[in-house]
């Protein structure tokens, strides 16, 4: 019984979250939880932190290849459609001048290209960051919900984590320069 | 950045709070609260957008005919006000993606704003060539879809590619936006007191609560999205110009177009968002972040623009006698002494002779000489369109055909109408959404705060590694109290 309670306590606990006032000391945290073995943490901040990815060592964003396929199916059909068009499915003789105009396909198919890049990227970004997301468990935290938007830096390590033990992880984040550390609940 | 040191981009002594304080609560003014000023100004943005409702009523009951459009003038207001409009909606563009890829730090603090100015200019400016089409209920005609009748449009014709451009320019316009906002919406989530508020910014904000791996694909689309506009926004106003160069028409026939349409439009869109900002950032205290700095590089960007428009103006002329054409000519000395050349004249004060005023440093500093300028270059943009259209086409092959054009009641109430429209839709953009990028004025808080740190510590990469000048009170207790 006792252990189930225990479990049933573990399970809840989303993760630790940790605190910072400037995005100097959230890199440097995050360098070092890096360094002690931990991948399942994620670092929260008002405006985007120069090195912030490095330290994480994130891979750079896929965004430009999404946006490229975009491209070049936009860019592809858009030719395609009119050359079908004007050539196949509704040819018209305009004193002989010829069939295939592609110059005249130019400035739709660069339009098309715009177009679903654009639209390509967009809907990678929601692919990628799973949004719309309206809930997280970060947003248990009343502070993190009053500052993490308007001026203060945050880290989050999860409870998943094959490195995490409560009171091991608690004591390196208090170590690390934060202002304050607190549980979140899943 | 030297020379930025000398002029702030921002007042010093902001901080992330402050700035996002300044900015954010503005919008979550409580409803009762709301400035009298505001709530004066949107009655009467609505009252004009009313002439709008009326003429347009007219129109789709009476037709056509309701304007003064005749043969051989058949293009006229509806044709003048699009062009105007989807100019002003230009420099949105030209601040939100290329000042961006070419790293001005000075675009943070106006290209929400200017975005938004895009977007609503070019809801004006799509509805001008569907209101002209004589049955606007059958606009679907234009899209290439399956359809009965076994068509397809006309994919050589610029008006088609026109269709295509305004459509992506719109929908792009809209996306990088809507993208730029979604953090600030978070923020606005997160300081919102009224629940129904809150709600809505919550669902608006997608859940963004500013992990560094949404950074990492949010930055990296920003940018890509900016690389995108770029070439947009000058491919839509090059391909409004070859509606007109296609033509043969005397006045419209010329390879010049494209590009002088490009800088046409964007010394427009330059001029519009000067008229709308100097009331703004007064009205909203706003002067510590749109500095007067600021002002000076528009009124820089707007003089340079003028300048190859006034290049376009003397190719034109120059190529009209260099052609040998005698059609060409005859148009071109139409304009000089014709019926319309008091308004040629017009365009060539306002938007060549006044703005050399802006070699001035003491004219770019002084607001209310700047604001006049903005008007007088909105005007006169105006003016060129309306001189390039219809003098054009008063006097066109044959003496037999020639005719005057003047517009009717509905031509003015249809264009000032979607003054209206316009000045409508920005009350209620600034009544809720932040008009000023709140997430890039925090960066750009703590990249200037470098140049007044008390101690550069590794400094090498000019960036990565330094301090803000001081912490705030707030943060400074927090830090002491910490665990």
């Amino acid at each position: 019984m006792d252990n189930t309670l225990i479990e049933d306590k573990k399970q809840k606990l989303y993760g630790l979250l940790a605190k910072f006032d400037t995005p100097e000391a959230l890199v440097a945290a995050t360098r070092r939880v890096y360094e002690a073995g931990y991948r399942k943490f994620d670092a929260y901040s008002p405006y985007p932190v120069e090195g912030l990815q490095q330290a994480m060592h994130l891979r750079s964003s896929p965004m430009p290849f999404i946006v490229l396929a975009g491209a070049i199916i936009g860019g592809v059909s858009g030719f395609g459609m009119q050359a079908f068009a004007t050539v196949i499915d509704y040819p018209q003789n305009i004193g002989g001048r010829p069939l295939f105009s592609w110059p005249a396909y130019i400035p739709i198919t660069f339009e098309l290209i715009i177009l679903l890049g654009a639209f390509a990227g967009v809907a990678g970004l929601f692919f990628f960051t799973r949004f719309p997301q309206p809930y997280h468990p970060v947003f248990n935290s009343a502070d993190f919900n009053a500052h993490a938007s308007q001026d203060s830096f945050y880290l989050g390590i999860e409870a998943d984590d094959p490195q995490f033990q409560l009171e091991r992880t608690q004591r390196l984040m208090e170590q690390l320069g934060s202002v304050q550390v607190s549980e979140i609940e899943a | 950045m030297e020379i930025l040191e000398q002029t702030p981009i921002i007042e010093p002594g902001h901080t992330s709070l402050s700035v996002t304080s300044a900015i954010a609560d503005v919008p979550l003014t409580p409803i009762r609260r709301t400035p009298v000023g505001w709530i004066a100004g949107l009655l009467l943005a609505f009252a004009i957008m009313m002439a709008l409702l009326y003429a347009v009523g007219a129109l789709f009951i009476e037709g056509i005919g309701v304007w003064g459009v005749n043969a051989p003038v058949g293009w006229a207001f509806a044709i003048v006000n699009f062009v105007w409009w989807i100019g002003i909606g230009h420099a949105g563009t030209l601040i939100s993606a290329i000042l961006l890829l070419l790293r001005q730090d000075w675009r943070t603090s106006i290209n929400r704003f200017a975005e938004a100015m895009t977007l609503f200019a070019v809801a004006n400016a799509a509805l001008f060539p569907i209101l002209h089409l004589g049955r606007p209920w059958l606009f679907f005609y234009l899209m290439p879809y399956p359809n009965s009748m076994g068509l397809w449009p006309q994919f050589r014709s610029p008006l088609v590619w026109d269709v295509f451009a305004i459509t992506t320019y719109a929908l792009v316009s809209l996306l990088f936006w809507y993208m730029g906002l979604v953090p600030d919406l978070a923020t606005m989530r997160d300081r919102a007191k009224n629940i129904w508020a809150k709600r809505i910014y919550a669902l608006a904000s997608l859940g963004w609560r500013g992990s560094a791996r949404h950074w990492s694909h949010y930055l990296s689309l920003y940018l890509l999205m900016a690389a995108l506009a770029t070439p947009l926004v000058i491919s839509v106003h090059s391909i409004v110009g070859m509606d007109f160069a296609y033509g043969l028409v005397p006045g419209w026939h010329s390879t010049i177009f494209p590009p002088y349409f490009v800088a046409g439009a964007v010394f427009s869109g330059f001029a519009m968002v000067l008229t709308l900002l100097i009331p703004l950032r007064a009205a909203f205290h706003w002067k510590d972040f749109i500095t007067a700095r600021h002002l000076e590089n528009m009124a820089k960007v707007m003089l340079s623009m003028g300048l190859v428009v006034a290049y376009g103006y003397l190719m034109e002329i120059f190529n009209a006698f260099y052609s040998g054409d005698i059609f060409e000519r005859a148009n071109t000395l139409d304009r000089f002494t014709g019926f319309y050349s008091p308004l040629f004249w017009g365009l060539i004060a306002a938007n060549v002779v006044i703005p050399q005023l802006l070699w001035f440093k003491g004219v770019r500093r002084n607001v209310l000489v700047l604001f006049v300028i903005s008007l007088i270059v909105n005007v006169g943009m105006w003016l060129e369109r309306f001189v390039i259209i219809v003098q054009s086409l008063s006097k066109d092959f044959l003496p037999s055909s020639w005719h005057i054009y003047l517009p009717t009641i509905y031509d003015i109430l249809t264009y000032v109408g979607t003054l209206g429209l316009f000045l409508t839709l920005l009350f209620l953009f600034l009544r809720v959404l932040p008009a000023i990028s709140i997430f890039e004025m925090r960066e750009l808080v703590h990249e200037t705060g470098h140049h007044n740190a008390v101690a550069v510590e590794n400094a090498t990469d000019g960036k990565a590694q330094v301090y803000p000048a001081k912490p705030t009170k707030k943060e400074a207790d927090t830090a002491k109290g910490g665990r």
